[in-house]
């Protein structure tokens, strides 16, 4: 029997969409029965009070959360969020429900025994709730009390061999796609950098040192699954500076029609026979691209949209000479408006064996300069937008280039400094005066 | 319900402390073939919605069945997970970026074989627990935040919305007969911890009433200086005020300046702006993240509210479903939402849309707004 009646949450079982409302009524259940003879360490109904709490705010309109208070485990300033209810009368089993950000394996893949293990902690000291996963990227284990906490970061640490993840102003859990794992487009392997980067910033992913949060993303081609470009301060874009690798019979296959086009992405209808003209050398962005029986890619002109080789990804591959491209500042519309992140490094290589030296000094450069400049709770994109991108681009040591900007600067303003002009700024009016009368 | 110890003693607690151990290692959690493959991938086909094959260079060869989660998932969920992996897939299982699971096996009948298998798992009220979708010129899950299900900000229900567009568009989820890919996104605010300013189509809560004030109760709750800093207006001043002959610290709002993006509640407890009548959702469109044939893209937004309308949020979804449709009916193959706007103009997307345009689509936010206004006489009637 259900603890509280919720027509409205009812409403949303029904459908083909995977019903949330269905599956937490399963767990309320599960958990009243209780098969396993569990001794619940939070309350068992949570589930049922978090179904009450949520068809109070689908009748209010209004959330029931309260404002996150200072919660978390011994010596670290992230990887649990303080979440309170609003009418913990009413709803006791969530009175108080926190939540904990647990680091993912990057690619985000699992074995079952690494989740069922994850899941028996978080049956037994937590609501049995999860987020797979988070937006950042982490597992998030949804509702705890505060006396669990070192109870479920004991068990993580030394049982699963597993960290909390990111939370404040500090760097958050790092994401990428799954790359080599099982992707022909991957041009740097974006789990191990991911991993190799999320291990030697430990301490700044769990004790805020920063201004503001930080996220680094790892999009292993520029198709951009993870999204890095428009949502983490430093992106990791995988990209080539050679040619296209071209296989010109299985060009001819898919002009005959033998191979469908873009892997088949478009079976669900019939736009007719594919025509290369029409949708691979008309669509090239450079107008690098021409075909008169052979393709032939103007490499130096490409700018390596990965059109062509997502529509004949049998025919066309990456080129061989691979790197990542470094961009930075991009965030959501809080607090200037969105910004998409800036090409900082053109390119860099992704170099395993000096263990990622290089792209760490770019990252502690990085840093340095917003921890410097950055004012509280400021993403480093709102400072770039201040300070100006030459000013980063000179902290980093990069080499400016024509590729760092859409087009050069509209206005004439020029921050010129003393030392960038003969004679400096050091001037004598006495002097001046010589020449010209008052 | 006695306390059961993990072994962790808070008298002591550095005593045996591991910490800063960070995830597992991913190559611990490859099924035996990705292990064997990585990074010699030669190439990829969509076999049909949902089953993916991948082709090594070795000549190897492997399925995908990808599936769609409400991305809440509760424990007896996840387990039942585990039992189809274990069953079908030899205990592994991956996650994607958008919520969808997805199942590695061997051969193309093991693949339908499992797709069909994950198709018939229902709840008991009804709705499908694994639809298998997500790939190619379609709808792939929804990303989305918390909503009211558990985030203090939020102007809208996160899980709720989803699960109303997604029933509407769910053809598309399960089937490839768009023009391109399109990803619908969901932010319950506008921090907008799902950054939805970059997708197809965006689903966005916001709030339109300035903050409440608390004047009894700020000063014990707040740092009133944290709470003006964190206006990006400068509509929040330093106050005082008199209640029953007493004087309270406080803050005074400057409301005509106040755009509504809570940011000073976030900074103190006692300006909350969530109300029933006040919140809804604006929508968004034409936003991309990928670099391919045009470059990343903001989403646009193309109507600034819609109320909040629980359980089901008919007038949203409507709008959505319009959109999608005109979309899928006008564009070239390979054209994404936004290029498809562009192209044709955004004064006709409104008119093929049967949108109106108000006022609070001209921007009038800082200077971006400048870069929105159209500068030429090129326009269409
Ligand atoms: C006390 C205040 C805040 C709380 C409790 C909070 C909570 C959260 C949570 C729970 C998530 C993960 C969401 C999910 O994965 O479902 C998240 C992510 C995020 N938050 Fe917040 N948030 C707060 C303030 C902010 C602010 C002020 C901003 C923007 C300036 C912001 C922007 C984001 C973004 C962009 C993400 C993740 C996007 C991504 O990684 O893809 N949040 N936040
Ligand atoms: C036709 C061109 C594209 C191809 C061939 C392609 C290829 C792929 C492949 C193979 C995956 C699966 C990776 C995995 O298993 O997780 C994937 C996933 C993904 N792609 Fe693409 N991609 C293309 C375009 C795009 C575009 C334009 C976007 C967004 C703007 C995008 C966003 C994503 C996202 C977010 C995922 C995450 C997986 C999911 O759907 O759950 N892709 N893409
Ligand atoms: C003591 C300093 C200045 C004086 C006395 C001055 C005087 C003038 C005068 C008399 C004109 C009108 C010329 C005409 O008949 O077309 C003019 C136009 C203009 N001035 Fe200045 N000016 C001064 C400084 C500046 C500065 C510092 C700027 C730019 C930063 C500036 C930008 C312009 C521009 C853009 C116009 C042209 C306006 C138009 O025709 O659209 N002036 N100024
Ligand atoms: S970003 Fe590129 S390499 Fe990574 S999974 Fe997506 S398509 Fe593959
Ligand atoms: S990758 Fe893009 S720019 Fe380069 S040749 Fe192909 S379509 Fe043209
Ligand atoms: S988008 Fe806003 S309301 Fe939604 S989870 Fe993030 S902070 Fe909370
Ligand atoms: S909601 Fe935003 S704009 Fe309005 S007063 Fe608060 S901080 Fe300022």
């Amino acid at each position: 029997m259900a603890k509280h009646k919720t027509p409205l949450l009812d409403q949303l079982e029904s459908g083909p969409w995977p019903s949330f409302v269905s599956d937490i009524k399963q767990e309320a259940e599960a958990r009243a029965k209780n098969e396993k003879g569990l001794d619940y360490q939070i309350p068992v109904d949570c589930p049922d009070d978090l179904l009450g709490v949520l068809e109070m705010s689908y009748t209010d309109g209004e959330t029931h959360w309260k404002h996150g208070g200072i919660v978390g485990v011994f010596g670290y300033g992230g990887g649990v969020i303080g979440r309170y209810c609003d009418q913990p009368e009413m709803f006791p089993g969530v009175a108080h429900f926190h939540t904990v950000r647990v680091a993912q394996p990057n690619g985000k893949w699992y074995s079952t025994k690494l989740l069922r293990d994850l899941m028996d902690i978080w049956d037994l000291r937590g609501s049995g709730l999860t987020n797979m996963h988070g937006a950042t990227g982490d597992i998030v284990f949804l509702g705890t009390t505060t006396p669990q906490l070192e109870e479920i970061f004991f068990e993580l640490t030394h049982n699963l061999d597993i960290d909390l993840g990111g939370s404040g102003s500090n760097l958050r859990t790092p994401a990428s796609c799954m790359g080599m794992s099982r992707c022909e487009y991957a041009c740097y392997d974006s789990q191990e950098l991911c991993y190799n980067l999320t291990m030697e910033f430990q301490d700044e992913l769990h004790r805020p040192a920063f201004p503001y949060k930080f996220k680094f993303k790892f999009d292993a081609c520029p198709n951009g699954c993870v999204a890095a470009i428009a949502r983490s301060d430093l992106s990791f874009i995988g990209t080539w500076k050679d040619g296209i690798r071209i296989n010109q019979e299985a060009v001819a296959a898919y002009v005959g029609g033998e191979i469908a086009p873009n892997a088949g992405a478009h079976a669900g209808r019939d736009w007719g026979a594919f025509d290369i003209q029409k949708e691979v050398v008309d669509l090239c962005p450079s107008g690098c691209i021409s075909y008169d029986g052979k393709l032939t890619i103007d490499n130096k002109e490409c700018v390596r949209c990965m059109h062509c080789i997502n529509t004949m990804p049998r025919a066309l591959k990456i080129g061989e000479e691979t790197g990542c491209s470094i961009l930075c500042g991009a965030k959501a519309p809080i607090l200037d408006g969105p910004q998409m992140g800036s090409l900082l490094i053109p390119f860099i290589e992704v170099n395993k064996d000096d263990d990622f030296q290089d792209i760490k000094d770019v990252v502690e450069n990085v840093w340095d300069w917003w921890m410097e400049e950055g004012k509280n709770r400021e993403r480093i994109g709102e400072t770039m937008k201040r300070l100006g991108l030459a000013a980063l681009i000179n902290a980093v040591g990069v080499d400016v280039d024509a590729r760092h900007v859409q087009e050069p600067r509209h206005n004439p303003y020029i921050f010129w400094k003393a030392e960038d002009v003969d004679g400096g700024w050091e001037r004598d009016i006495n002097d001046f005066r010589k020449r010209h009368q008052r | 319900m006695a306390f059961i110890s993990s072994g962790y003693n808070p008298d002591k607690p550095m005593e045996g402390r591991i910490s800063d151990i960070g995830p597992r290692h991913f190559g611990e959690y490859l099924p035996p073939v990705i292990k064997d493959n990585f990074g010699k991938w030669d190439y990829h086909e969509i076999i049909e919605p949902g089953v993916l094959l991948h082709v090594g260079l070795s000549g190897d060869k492997t399925y995908t069945v990808r599936a769609a989660t409400a991305r809440l998932m509760t424990v007896t969920m996840i387990r039942e997970i585990c039992d189809i992996a274990d069953k079908f897939c030899g205990g592994f299982v991956r996650f994607t970026t958008r919520n969808n699971l997805e199942f590695q096996v061997e051969t193309e009948e093991a693949a339908k074989e499992l797709k069909a298998f994950l198709n018939e798992q229902k709840f008991a009220a009804g709705s499908m627990k694994f639809p298998v979708g997500g790939t190619g010129a379609g709808v792939t899950n929804i990303v989305h935040t918390q909503g009211w299900v558990h985030c203090h900000t939020p102007a809208t229900d996160a899980s709720g919305t989803v699960k109303a567009t997604m029933d509407v568009v769910f053809d598309d989820f399960t089937d490839m007969k768009l023009p391109a890919p399109v990803r619908i996104s969901m932010a319950c605010c506008l921090n907008m911890c799902g950054a939805v300013h970059c997708s197809d189509i965006a689903i966005l809560g916001i709030h339109r009433k300035p903050p409440i004030i608390d004047h009894e109760y700020l000063d014990n709750l707040c740092e009133i200086p944290l709470a003006v800093a964190a206006c990006p207006t400068g509509a929040v001043r330093p106050s005082k005020v008199e209640i029953d002959g007493k004087t309270y610290k406080t803050v005074a709002l400057k409301e005509e300046r106040c755009m509504f993006c809570g940011n000073c509640y976030t900074m103190c407890p006692s300006l909350p702006l969530s109300d029933g009548e006040g919140d809804g959702i604006a929508i968004m469109v034409g936003g991309k993240i990928s670099n391919r044939i045009t470059k990343p893209a903001f989403s646009k937004v193309v109507v600034p509210f819609v109320p909040n309308e629980p359980p089901r949020w008919p007038t949203m979804t409507k709008v959505i479903k319009k959109i999608l449709d005109t979309y899928a009916a006008e564009a070239n193959k390979y054209e994404r939402l936004g290029d498809w706007a562009n192209r044709i103009g955004w004064e006709r997307f409104f008119e093929k849309c049967d949108l109106p345009f108000s006022e609070h689509l001209i921007d009038d936010f800082r200077d971006p707004a400048y870069y929105t206004w159209r500068q030429t006489t090129q326009f269409k009637w």
